[in-house]
């Protein structure tokens, strides 16, 4: 059984649908990614997983129990950690309290030095930084303070939104490298792209969404050989 | 010319003052910070929380303590209710209905304050010794209730950064959805904020029976005080609204007692209307 | 259909006073005249308030339309007319010196209405202060001309401040009319969707948002005005303050601040409403008639968001289906 499952999903917002008949699969242990020009449908996508937008037709099974149309923090509670577009940390808040809310869900928190330490460990410049006010760090610092929280909830599954977006090009080799680490550790994650060439070398499968609809999938290297690889999907 | 002292104790007795109408002004922001709310009717409730510390001190001799407890949980209570019977079903609402319908409630507990005790002015006679300390007098009805609002100011403070649950209501001001993400759902954040509301609203009306007498109407005196005090400090900046204030307790108290009670209040706002002109953020908006 | 049905009802109001009421006609048209003269504030008040900006001190601006002429007549023996103007002109530089602070950051429905509350409240506090001329909290009464005076705006017969009150009421929707097909009013709304975008198309915001928070102002006091000749009497609880400020909002969202019938739906209906329960508890249970007052006033915000009017009208369109563009 897929850890995660999507069937027929169509949602969007308002009169406009931004996704139609989505269908895809992730199983345990892998690294995916969904890739696709802008306005694709990708961040939409994973906005419906997490349950902040709500699906109107499909299907969502998380480790077989059925999660469409749940709020978000239920499918959080469910063990899908979704770092967001744009990274969404609390700016007024310190480093610390950041990671602390990462840990909000009752089970984390029963965990929450210990993961806290983890993740100290996955990244020692959030421990140096710890009483800093999140808004004030870098690029890069912010993504991986966001990678952190989401680690604090101790999920199953991570949701990453295109964390290589406004960072520069030696940080983003920096951040997927950082990416690889954690599935090393053992996370499941679903990756959202616009730097095709960069991601397909680090997951296993890819699905190509296009005006809202999966034009291709298959294994990355595979998908690395084709054409829209080649032509003007390059990330900055 | 006025004598020194007069002003150097009205100076103390703006700072006392100030400490109350922090109680005030921060329950106020911390409701609107999290649910962007303003319960135009706060100020009423504090009415309720001062007449039942009046009913069961003055008329049934409870100790001061027990009617205090009594005050802040029905304050507690009142903001649970506000928000479930009022609030929730008008979350999604425009900003005007949800201003009215607060303004309504405004209304009610007005004119039933005024069927169920009519409008006579009840206080609560407590004789506490007075101290002198370098010719001003600090009557101790007036120092003790602002020490019990720092401390509570203090516990608020305390509640906010070292509580998950107080990060969390931080955390829902700044970005709501990202914080249902983490796991919290924002119903109950509400909750648990317009509870810790009702809770300063019940504390800031014991505090303030021991010195102001109660009547249906004392929202008028007290309420548009209060909003002013948060916009001055910026709606939803708490340390703005503490900041701010001490500032409008001060105007009141001195302009209060060089010209009369009321110019106090009217200069106190007029200068509201003058630094909104120059800091429309708030005076501790950051420029740009 | 609409223009016919609005001629029919101004043509019933016209021969009002005309018409036999078995010795209630004086109530009749007391009540009748405060319902004219409450539609025409609020309809000035929703010239701002359909755009966003809720003011929630318009009392201000009733108070000093009120109080301006009164005082000028009772110790200058200024006539009213005068009064007025001056009175618009004080109310005008008030509403500018309030709008032009609120218009340099976003309109945020709380933050501007917080800032009018304030506003509201110094007014009636200055004027509770300033009690040696002002009266205080006990408000005064114009000094009589003596006899019916158009000088002095003061008349014997309740049927002349009637048609007075008619012609400033339809006056009040011409104007309404007016803004409403006017640029103005696409600006507004454009400002009110986006007010950056709207810069950025040269929209002049902060001079929309003055000049319609102006109007609006001036339209009040000289419902002020109107208001304070025919009861002959002034007093700040009454015209100025949080009190008076809510209810007009009140009045205008309940009957749907977007129509043009709104406000007057409204004003009709809640002073009808306010009426009915003071002859119903009468001197009895004093607070109880309030007290219903503010509870059906919540009742009907929650249920009833887009107002009586406005439910009416979407209930009516959904009858007649027309075509739905998705």
């Amino acid at each position: 059984m897929s850890l995660l499952e999507l069937t027929g999903v169509t949602a969007g917002y308002g009169a406009f649908t931004a996704l139609w008949d989505v269908a895809l699969r992730v199983e345990r242990g892998e690294a995916i990614a969904v890739v696709g020009p802008n306005g694709a449908g990708k961040t939409t996508l994973l906005r419906v997983i997490s349950g902040v937008l709500p699906m109107r037709t499909g299907t969502l099974t998380f480790d077989g129990a059925p999660l469409g149309g749940r709020p978000a923090h239920e499918v959080v509670a469910h063990g899908i950690a979704h770092v967001p577009e744009g990274r969404r940390l609390f700016p007024n808040l310190t480093v610390a309290d950041n990671l602390k809310m990462g840990a909000y869900l009752a089970r984390a928190r029963a965990h929450y030095h210990e993961t806290l330490e983890r993740v100290y460990g996955l990244f020692p410049v959030l421990a140096e930084r710890r009483t800093q006010r999140a808004g004030s760090l870098s690029g890069g610092e912010q993504q991986m303070l966001a990678l952190g929280r989401a680690l604090m909830s101790r999920p199953r599954l991570i949701l990453l939104d295109e964390p290589s977006m406004g960072l520069a090009p030696v940080m983003v080799l920096r951040l997927f490298d950082l990416i690889r680490r954690i599935r090393e550790e053992g996370y499941t994650i679903l990756v959202v792209e616009q730097n095709v060439r960069q991601v397909l070398k680090l997951v296993d499968r890819a699905y190509l969404l296009e005006v809202g609809r999966i034009k291709m999938e298959g294994r990355a290297a595979e998908l690395a050989e084709q054409d829209f690889v080649r032509k003007a999907y390059v990330g900055l | 010319m006025i004598d020194p002292i007069f002003l150097a104790e009205a100076a103390v007795n703006g700072i006392l003052l100030g400490g109350i109408l922090a109680l005030l002004a921060l329950g106020l922001n911390l409701i609107f910070g999290v649910i962007d709310i303003v319960w135009i009717a706060y100020v009423d409730l504090v009415m309720l929380c001062m007449y039942l510390v009046y009913f069961l001190v003055q008329v049934y001799g409870w100790p001061v303590w027990a009617g205090g407890l009594a005050a802040a949980a029905l304050g507690v209570l009142l903001g649970l209710g506000v928000h479930l019977l009022i609030i929730s079903p008008i979350l999604g609402s425009a900003p005007i209905n949800q201003l009215l319908a607060t303004g309504g409630l405004l209304f009610f507990l007005q004119s039933f304050a005024t069927f169920l005790w009519t409008t006579d002015h009840r206080s609560v006679r407590i004789s506490l010794p007075s101290y002198e300390i370098a010719g001003i007098f600090l009557p101790l009805t007036r120092v003790i209730p602002f020490g019990i609002s720092i401390l509570v100011l203090i516990a608020l403070y305390v509640f906010l950064t070292r509580t998950f649950v107080g990060t969390a209501i931080r955390a829902v001001a700044q970005d709501r959805e990202a914080m249902a993400l983490m796991g919290a759902d924002p119903r109950r954040i509400y909750l648990v904020t317009s509870a810790v509301g009702g809770l300063m609203a019940g504390l800031a009306g014991t505090l303030l029976i021991f010195q102001y007498s109660v009547h249906p109407f004392f929202g008028g005196q007290f309420g548009p005080l209060t909003f002013m005090i948060c916009v001055l400090g910026g709606l939803g900046n708490m340390v703005g609204a503490f900041v701010a204030s001490f500032i409008m307790s001060e105007i009141i108290s001195i302009a209060g007692v060089v010209w009369s009670t009321e110019m106090g209040y009217v200069i106190a706002f007029v200068v509201f209307i003058v630094m909104i002109f120059a800091r429309p953020g708030g005076i501790l908006a950051r420029r740009g | 259909m609409a223009r016919l049905l609005g001629a029919a009802i101004v043509l019933l109001l016209a021969v009002t006073p005309l018409l036999p009421m078995a010795g209630m006609k004086q109530y009749v048209l007391h009540v009748m005249i405060q319902i004219l003269i409450w539609a025409f504030i609020g309809g000035a008040w929703s010239l701002m308030g359909r755009f966003g900006l809720v003011s929630l001190g318009h009392g201000a601006f009733l108070g000093v339309g009120a109080y301006a002429p009164v005082l000028l007549w009772n110790f200058f023996g200024l006539t009213p007319w005068l009064g007025a103007v001056v009175a618009v002109l004080l109310t005008a530089v008030l509403a500018a010196v309030v709008a032009y602070p609120c218009s340099r950051l976003a309109v945020v429905g709380h933050y501007f209405g917080l800032v009018t509350l304030a506003v509201g409240e110094v007014v009636r506090l200055l004027i509770v202060a300033e009690r040696s001329w002002t009266g205080g909290s006990l408000g005064v009464s114009i000094k009589p001309a003596g006899g019916d005076s158009l000088l002095a705006i003061q008349f014997a017969d309740k049927r002349v401040f009637y048609y007075a009150a008619l012609a400033l009421w339809l006056a009040g929707l011409w104007v309404w009319v007016r803004v409403d097909r006017s640029m103005a009013r696409s600006a507004m709304e454009a400002i009110g969707e986006d007010e950056t975008a709207a810069a950025s198309i040269g929209i002049r915001v902060t001079r929309f948002k003055i000049g319609i928070t102006v109007l609006s102002a001036a339209l009040t006091a000289v419902g002020g005005v109107a208001y304070a000749q025919y009861i002959a009497y002034v007093n700040p609880d009454t015209l100025a303050g949080i009190g008076v400020s809510l209810r007009i909002v009140f009045a205008v969202v309940l009957g749907g601040m977007y129509a043009l019938a709104g406000p007057t739906v409204g004003t009709a209906l809640t002073i009808a409403l306010s009426e009915y329960l003071r002859i119903a508890f009468g001197l009895k249970l004093i607070g109880m008639a309030e007290t219903i007052y503010g509870f059906l006033l919540i009742v009907f915000i929650i249920f009833l968001p887009a107002g009586i009017y406005g439910s009416l009208r979407d209930l009516l369109r959904r009858r007649r289906p027309t075509a739905v563009v998705a």
